[in-house]
């Protein structure tokens, strides 16, 4: 069905199930160690042999030797391929980097060879034996010195009209209270906890790869293009996914070379990306320089807002566009944002969770609270008097549906934000100095089509499949509320099955999308398979109301399992009324800290996060999504930092010991309102994606903090004690 | 397999073991004819998982990780890193948490290791594991054996009065505050960022 309107009445406007806070359906599975994970699916296939990947030691060259007798040799090694007797495998337009084959190198860890072993221990052994010689070109792996070549970036997230509106020089210049800083981001991970992983078998000519994609189809699709076949032929798998953020968007070498693997073993093969080569095999979020200038009145309202963004990556690869949310944020009639983008040999950077905007906010948000300061303003109240009515951007562009205004009071009445003494370095608890933030948060609200297939049995039990995935989202239990409000039937009697490549085709789970996008996907099916149970029954399917396992139309009263067995599909399809709107979600957030008066160390001592995204169809789970934000958010701001080695061209600190992300001791109680708002131009069920927006704003909340706390104003993130600790006020 | 199984005492099988370990170490420097040795070994070792007494033949280098997970198929216990960085393969041997994939299989012999599985199934769900579901103390999942296996122990810890960095009192009775909460279960990290709500299902249970 077609959404080419803002929704008017629906099925659901009087909801019973979906938006209440509800147990997840997949939770005593994945509590129990009973939900199958790609690597773990023993019972999918029999003879499975292990696959373990052998990275390149130069970032950038060509192999000149590899010698691979030892390793074909070695007790239980079934099959070894290697790059130097591999052609290269094709590409596809979700894959920047080369994933497999030749000699030319284009980063560090680029898989170049897989041993299939009877074992894991036989096929680590032999990896260990293969000799790889190499010659080494220079490259350029430095943000900071490739910055000033850049060009503007061209693609998908980067508006290329850097001047849509107004002229921003002019317009800075003859602006009486200025601000001009630049802030820096480093490279960043994401780290999910479940490795690459793809289980691949062959029939003939048919592929299967029980694999941890957050999307499907795009990855079929991929597939057929890397490993030059029909897409047709390939079947994905993925149920459970042990995170994402971005990181599973796109076909990793696990799924490669487990399917070349396979072929050359003649079995089944698995492979779990060892976690040391994950970080520089894969894709990352680009480090960013960023340059904002603010111009203002004298009372503090915005005439010239400018955001520049740099960052660098593999040629064909995008930017990071930091300057998305600038567009869209404060009113200001000369708005300038654009990216701009280098060359840089570094593995392949690429989207990670809300790209763009995650880092974007770190820079726009402490301007903001800068220059609040300097105008002698409370951060909220500058903020408040710049609330624009369209968007800054691109003011032929309403907002769907906007409360951010709403966000930043409810939530400074919830912290207590009265309370904070605008003087810096002025609250002081026993070695604490103790500090708030603020920020405001945006992040797109993007929806696309989704297709899905609900059927009734003959019991009365509804089942929905779609490739949709779970990433940790919750998509599980929001999809079984949605076919249970729309077909009346209590929650227990949904089964729902995601994320297999013959189900219909889905949003995927990307770009805060997922939500909105899947669930107006089970919506449209079931308003088929309603009016195909109304059929059966003879009943007006407009005036038919399903409720409590019945259906009910006027006199006449039927159990619904009489209309069983019965199996619809439905896509939803978007007009382009919408692209008359700038459909965004939005967040107060805000965060106390204590920093250690000797050492420098920051604490976290309170976060709050008031966020307007439409409907909350699961307000758990939903919360969940956001405190997870939050706490990601916490990392980039005081810890998360991929150091490059800019001689040889790689990250460093590439495991789980060197890469810090936040433990349990680092984030304190986590509070997270949701505003019971509705936006009728996203879809019959308003409701927008919240996982992304819970980032889009609380590590720049968390800057603002320390600064409040300590007087120092850290540019560069992440925010470690070493660059506080001889600034800090002298210790009385 | 066509590997020959050597039948050895738990003493030998402990001594080749630690052997077996150095072998690999110096097999990295020289590669590694001497690795591949060892590859053909394979070694008996009984232990009792989940109540249940298991014998295993197996390659000395399997860590206790991969003997429950490839060859038990008790794929419950995760591996996010096989590092001893993350804490997803945490199991409870011998009443203690531990990171499984840091010890091999073959020094377990006669220990008693209680997986996720062994803590409670979907439909008879442990107290822990019904106040994850209830407080959401989880995303995408993969963390969260090694987070209810570590806690259910972390606990068992607190009322044993083992102390932690945090413990201001060495003397005083032992509690299971938020601070010591967060501060036990540091060694288990949730990349989705599930902590808030991981602290108040395990505070529940503490609670009773
Ligand atoms: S898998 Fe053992 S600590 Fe990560
Ligand atoms: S639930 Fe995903 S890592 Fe913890």
């Amino acid at each position: 069905m077609k959404f080419d309107a803002p929704a008017g009445k629906t099925i659901v406007d009087d909801p019973t199930v979906i938006g209440k806070s509800t147990r997840r359906i997949d939770g005593p599975r994945k509590t129990t160690g009973t939900a199958p994970y790609a690597y773990e699916r023993h019972d999918v296939v029999s003879g499975q042999a292990y696959g373990y990947i052998v990275g390149s030691a130069i970032a950038r060259g060509r192999i000149t030797a590899m010698n691979l007798d030892a390793a074909r040799k070695a007790p239980g090694v079934i099959a070894v391929i290697a790059a130097t007797e591999t052609e290269p495998v094709g590409t596809s337009p979700f894959n920047t980097a080369p994933l497999f084959g030749g000699r030319d190198i284009a980063h560090y860890h680029q898989a170049i060879a897989c041993v299939v072993a009877e074992t894991f221990e036989q096929a680590r052994a032999a990896a260990a034996l293969i000799r790889t010689t190499y010659d080494r070109d220079a490259g350029d792996y430095d943000l900071a010195k490739v910055k000033d070549g850049a060009k503007i970036a061209p693609g998908w997230s980067v508006p290329e009209d850097i001047q849509r509106n107004g002229n921003f020089a002019e317009a800075y210049a003859a602006a009486p209270v200025q601000l001009d800083q630049t802030y820096t981001t480093p490279d960043e991970a994401h780290a999910m906890m479940e490795p690459f992983a793809t289980i691949a078998a062959w029939e003939g000519d048919k592929l299967t790869l029980w694999t941890s994609n957050q999307m499907i189809n795009w990855s079929k699709r991929a597939l057929a293009s890397i490993l030059k076949m029909p897409a047709e032929n390939i079947r994905l798998d993925s149920p459970f996914i042990g995170g994402g953020f971005g990181g599973k968007l796109f076909i990793r070498a696990d799924a490669v070379l487990a399917a070349l693997g396979a072929k050359a073993a003649g079995r089944p093969v698995k492979i779990a990306m060892q976690r040391p080569l994950m970080f520089n095999n894969a894709t990352h979020r680009p480090a960013t320089i960023q340059r904002v200038r603010i111009g203002t009145d004298a009372d503090g309202r915005i005439l010239a807002m400018g955001h520049e963004c740099w960052s660098g990556n593999l040629p064909g690869g995008s930017a990071e566009n930091g300057a998305a949310q600038t567009r869209a944020l404060y009113s200001g009639p000369d708005n300038l944002t654009v990216s701009y983008i280098s060359r840089l040999d570094l593995p392949e950077g690429n989207a990670m969770r809300a790209p763009g905007e995650a880092v974007g906010h770190l820079a726009l948000e402490v301007a903001m609270d800068e220059l609040a300061e300097k105008l002698g303003l409370d951060p909220i109240e500058f903020r408040l008097r710049n609330e624009p009515e369209r968007m800054p951007g691109d003011p032929s562009k309403r907002f769907s549906g906007r409360h951010l205004v709403e966000c930043l009071r409810e939530g400074a009445d919830r912290f207590g934000w009265s309370a904070r003494q605008s003087r810096p370095a002025s609250v002081r608890d026993g070695r604490w100095l103790v500090g708030m933030g603020v920020a405001a948060g945006y992040r797109g609200a993007p929806i696309t089509k989704s297709a899905a297939r609900v059927s009734l049995d003959n019991a009365g039990r509804v089942r929905v499949e779609t490739d949709m995935t779970d990433i940790g989202t919750g998509s599980y239990t929001i999809i079984a509320q949605t076919a249970a409000e729309c077909i009346g039937v209590p929650l227990d009697q949904v089964r729902v099955d995601l994320g297999d490549s013959r189900s219909p085709v889905s949003s995927g789970s990307g770009g805060q999308w997922g939500a909105a996008s899947s669930t107006a996907g089970v919506y449209a099916a079931c308003v088929e398979l309603r009016r195909m149970v109304a059929e059966k029954f003879g009943m007006n399917a407009d005036t038919a109301r399903f409720e409590g396992g019945r259906v009910v139309d006027g006199k006449t009263r039927r159990r619904l399992a009489e209309a069983g067995p019965l199996s619809a599909e439905g896509q939803m399809d978007y007009g382009d009324f919408q692209n008359d709107y700038d459909m965004g979600t939005y967040a107060g957030h805000f965060a106390e800290v204590g920093v250690d008066a000797y050492t420098g160390e920051v604490r976290i001592r309170r976060m709050l996060a008031v966020c307007d995204a439409g409907r909350i169809l699961n307000p758990l789970s939903a919360r969940s999504q956001v405190i997870g934000a939050m706490v990601m958010s916490a990392g980039s701001a005081l810890m998360e930092d991929l150091v490059v080695d800019k001689r040889f061209g790689f990250f460093v600190n590439h495991d789980l010991a060197g890469y810090e992300v936040p433990v349990h001791a680092d984030i304190p109680h986590q509070e997270v309102v949701f505003l019971d708002t509705l936006d009728d131009v996203i879809s019959p069920l308003k409701a927008k994606g919240v996982g992304e927006l819970g980032i889009c704003g609380p590590g720049a909340a968390i800057a603002n903090a320390v600064y409040n706390a300590t007087g120092v104003r850290v540019r560069d993130y992440p925010i470690t004690l070493d660059k506080l600790i001889d600034k800090l006020p002298d210790v009385a | 397999m066509s590997d020959p199984i050597l039948p050895v005492t738990r003493r030998a099988l402990l001594g080749s073991s630690a052997a077996s370990v150095a072998i690999l170490t110096a097999g990295e420097a020289k590669a590694g004819n001497v690795a591949a040795s060892a590859a053909s070994i394979r070694m008996p070792v009984s232990l009792t998982v989940n109540g249940t007494e298991r014998l295993l033949t197996l390659d000395p280098r399997t860590t206790l990780l991969d003997a429950l997970r490839e060859h038990l198929q008790l794929t419950g216990t995760k591996k996010g890193c096989d590092h001893g960085q993350c804490g997803a393969c945490t199991v409870i041997v011998n009443g203690e948490r531990i990171n499984s994939c840091l010890s091999l299989a073959v020094q377990h012999a006669g220990d008693e290791v209680t997986t996720i599985e062994g803590l409670g199934t979907p439909d008879k769900l442990h107290p822990m594991q019904d106040a994850f579901v209830e407080h959401d103390g989880y995303q995408c999942g993969y963390c969260t054996p090694g987070q209810i296996c570590s806690s259910v122990a972390m606990l068992k810890e607190i009322a044993r009065g083992v102390p932690s960095h945090v413990t201001g009192d060495l003397d005083g009775e032992m509690r299971a505050t938020d601070v010591e909460i967060r501060e036990r279960m540091s060694g288990n990290i949730c990349r989705c960022g599930a902590y808030s709500n991981i602290a108040a299902a395990i505070a529940d249970v503490a609670r009773g």
